[in-house]
């Protein structure tokens, strides 16, 4: 097996025997997104209207909750340090876990996002713009995550650090994310640039995590 | 193989961390065959050393000459195993084994050599202290490298462990590897010794 | 105990940056700045408050643009600042970088929140609400969070030479979004307010509005620099304090 494929590979075993993290992150997600109409009323109109913002922003704390394991667990037995030595750049073996964390949590929620359409009155096709949103926009999320993660590995109480850092980042995300759903005549126009600022990003995120690591051990 | 071609050279070398100065001036050679103990107390640098040379840490101040090797040259057994209590000991080793290149023992083979033979589906989190550092040991003999920089390698092991060192250190260097050694212990047929003092 | 690093650069600027000739050379610049920063203010305010006309839409509460469009520059030049220490400190391990990267992360954050309360102010009477989730505005809220993120991020550190080195990777990859933020913001606020509002720079500015509002902006800048030099000062005095603490520990008893 080659290097790559054995570092995404062990990321989702350890996963699959790992406890319920996975599923606990989808309750997580479900339950944001059950919660809302507690808070503003279960009109079915205005949940209709708001339910897209509501899925996206469940769906990015959901992944900003996952953050703190990306690499707490591989820096703590000492992983990340021997990952130094492999026959793969520091760069691969980042972009590996960037895509096993998608599968891991992009997925999942995107599984889980019908439940939300039914919970907040969406129609199909609204939803079906949503699933699709979700899909090309999670590797952007997923990507500042990555670089949030890695640059508070080195803390201690880091955990709650790499989200307040990687939210304003993913403003774009949002904003191209629910505007591919929502905004009449917009969402060509949110496509194009939502899938750009997944590919840059995700292009761009194994070198600025690996620059975080390396500075982080010194 | 030219016996005679050292591996490393390294050339008044200093290295701080967290503002404090560790070491300076400290130079030595090693080719094949080697094995160089690096002594010295608690806090003196021996670790630091090592991760230096493994292109961890940064030098303050000289320079590390690796000779016609290509990268990557070296394996680093540091105090944390990298051992995932949730795989198996055969799946931690292929691990290791994909991520740095198979070109050593094959797994099973590894397991037995440092007297874990047999336990290959075990989970790792069922290992004890000294066995994990058994397993660890393993690693380095799933993938060939040349030079060797061993953290306290007697750590957590009894004295059939101790000599399960020895015996893999001795083998190592039989085949034209280098070791260096941050130990404690008594290390058999040293090469040299260098001690790091504790500075001001 | 000498520490024989690389031969440093005999240029200009590795003279005067090097942390000890910094020490030097800032310590006589700091009372002339400070009084060329208080005339260009007294000057600046004198033409803001009498010597410039009130619009003739919003009033006499125009002036407070000659607070809110240099604290709104300077929020961005102070980032700009940040980048430029970040490449410093990442590309040239230059010794001073990670001093001024951490001096100006403060500094913009307060300029970034002066911004948006002087345009708050300015707001309130022009338009009725104390915030209008316009495009500009908006995006200088998203820049207030990434300043006080790297703050925090600063503050998470226990070695402030780890930390200067993070944060800048962190400054790196805000630099980069940074754009793509306002570029999303705008768009987002033309899909939801297709009308523009009326912000500084929408009308035509007459000279007798322009002068005194580069005066505004000279003396600001000038702030920030003065405010920055000292504050570098200070935590090079911080840097050295800890360290003899820390030799008086190691020292045997």
């Amino acid at each position: 097996m080659n290097a790559f494929a054995a570092i995404v590979a062990r990321e989702l075993k350890l996963a699959a025997r790992g406890g319920a993290d996975t599923l606990t992150l989808v309750l997580f997600f479900v339950m944001v997104g059950a919660v809302v109409p507690f808070a503003i009323g279960p009109d079915r109109t205005t949940l209709a209207r708001l339910a897209p913002g509501i899925v996206w922003i469940a769906a990015f704390l959901a992944m900003l909750l996952g953050l703190d394991r990306l690499f707490r667990a591989d820096e703590d037995d000492g992983t990340l340090l021997l990952l130094r030595e492999a026959r793969l750049p520091l760069e691969m073996s980042v972009a590996g876990k960037l895509v096993a964390h998608w599968l891991l949590t992009a997925l999942p929620v995107l599984a889980a996002s019908p439940l939300l359409a039914v919970l907040l009155a969406m129609d199909t096709a609204s939803w079906g713009r949503t699933a699709l949103a979700l899909l090309l926009g999670t590797p952007a999320l997923t990507a500042f995550g990555v670089i949030g993660a890695a640059v508070t590995v080195s803390l201690r109480r880091g955990g709650l650090l790499a989200p307040v850092l990687v939210l304003p980042l993913c403003i774009p995300v949002l904003i191209f994310g629910v505007a591919m759903v929502a905004a009449p005549g917009g969402s060509g126009a949110a496509l194009l640039f939502l899938s750009a600022l997944s590919l840059v990003s995700v292009a761009f995120c194994p070198f600025a995590a690996a620059l975080a690591l390396r500075l982080g051990s010194e | 193989m030219n016996l005679a071609q050292p591996l490393l050279t390294v050339d008044a070398l200093a290295l701080s961390r967290g503002g404090r100065l560790l070491f300076e001036g400290i130079g030595f050679t090693l080719a094949p065959g080697d094995l160089l103990a690096l002594r010295g107390a608690n806090g003196a640098g021996k670790s630091s050393l090592l991760l230096a040379l493994a292109g961890i840490l940064r030098p303050a101040a000289g320079r590390i000459d690796w000779h016609a090797e290509e990268a990557p040259k070296l394996h680093l057994l540091g105090h944390l195993p990298g051992i995932k209590a949730r795989l198996t000991l055969a799946e931690n080793l292929d691990f290791w084994r994909a991520v740095n290149g198979p070109t050593g023992m094959a797994t099973g083979a590894a397991l037995a050599t440092v007297g874990l033979g047999g336990l290959d589906d075990l989970d790792a989190g069922y290992l004890s202290a000294g066995q994990t550092r058994r397993l660890a040991l393993a690693r380095l003999l799933v993938t060939e490298r040349r030079i060797w920089l061993l953290d306290e390698p007697h750590a957590a092991l009894d004295a059939e462990g101790d000599g399960l060192v020895g015996r893999i250190v001795a083998a190592h260097r039989a085949t034209g590897g280098a070791v260096i050694a941050a130990t404690h212990d008594a290390l058999a047929d040293t090469t040299h010794t260098l001690t790091l003092g504790g500075m001001q | 105990m000498t520490i024989d690093s690389a031969a440093p650069k005999p240029n200009w600027f590795s003279r005067l940056a090097h942390p000890g000739n910094f020490m030097g050379w800032s310590r006589p610049v700091l009372w002339p700045l400070g009084i060329a920063t208080a005339l260009l203010f007294g000057l600046g305010l004198w033409f803001a408050l009498f010597n410039s006309p009130a619009d003739y839409q919003m009033g006499e509460t125009v002036r407070i643009m000659y607070v809110h469009v240099p604290n709104a520059w300077l929020s961005q030049f102070v980032y700009g600042a940040m980048f430029v220490a970040a490449l410093g400190t990442l590309v040239w391990r230059h010794p001073l970088a990670d001093v001024a990267q951490k001096a100006a992360a403060p500094l913009g954050a307060t300029f970034t929140a002066l911004a948006l309360f002087s345009g708050a102010l300015w707001g309130r009477p022009t338009w009725g609400t104390f915030w209008e989730w316009d495009g500009r505005m908006t995006s200088t809220l998203v820049l207030l969070f990434i300043y006080l993120g790297i703050i925090a991020l600063w503050r998470a550190f226990d070695d402030p030479l780890r930390a200067g080195r993070i944060v800048a990777v962190v400054t790196l990859v805000g630099a980069l979004d940074i754009p793509v933020i306002k570029l999303s913001v705008d768009w987002w606020n033309t899909l939801h307010q297709p009308e523009s509002i009326l912000t500084a720079s929408g009308p035509k500015m007459p000279g007798s509005i322009l002068t005194p509002l580069f005066v505004m902006m000279a003396a600001f800048t000038l702030l920030f620099l003065l405010l920055q030099l000292v504050s570098m000062r200070t935590e090079i005095l911080k840097r050295r304090a800890e360290t003899l603490s820390r030799q008086a520990a190691a020292r045997p008893a």
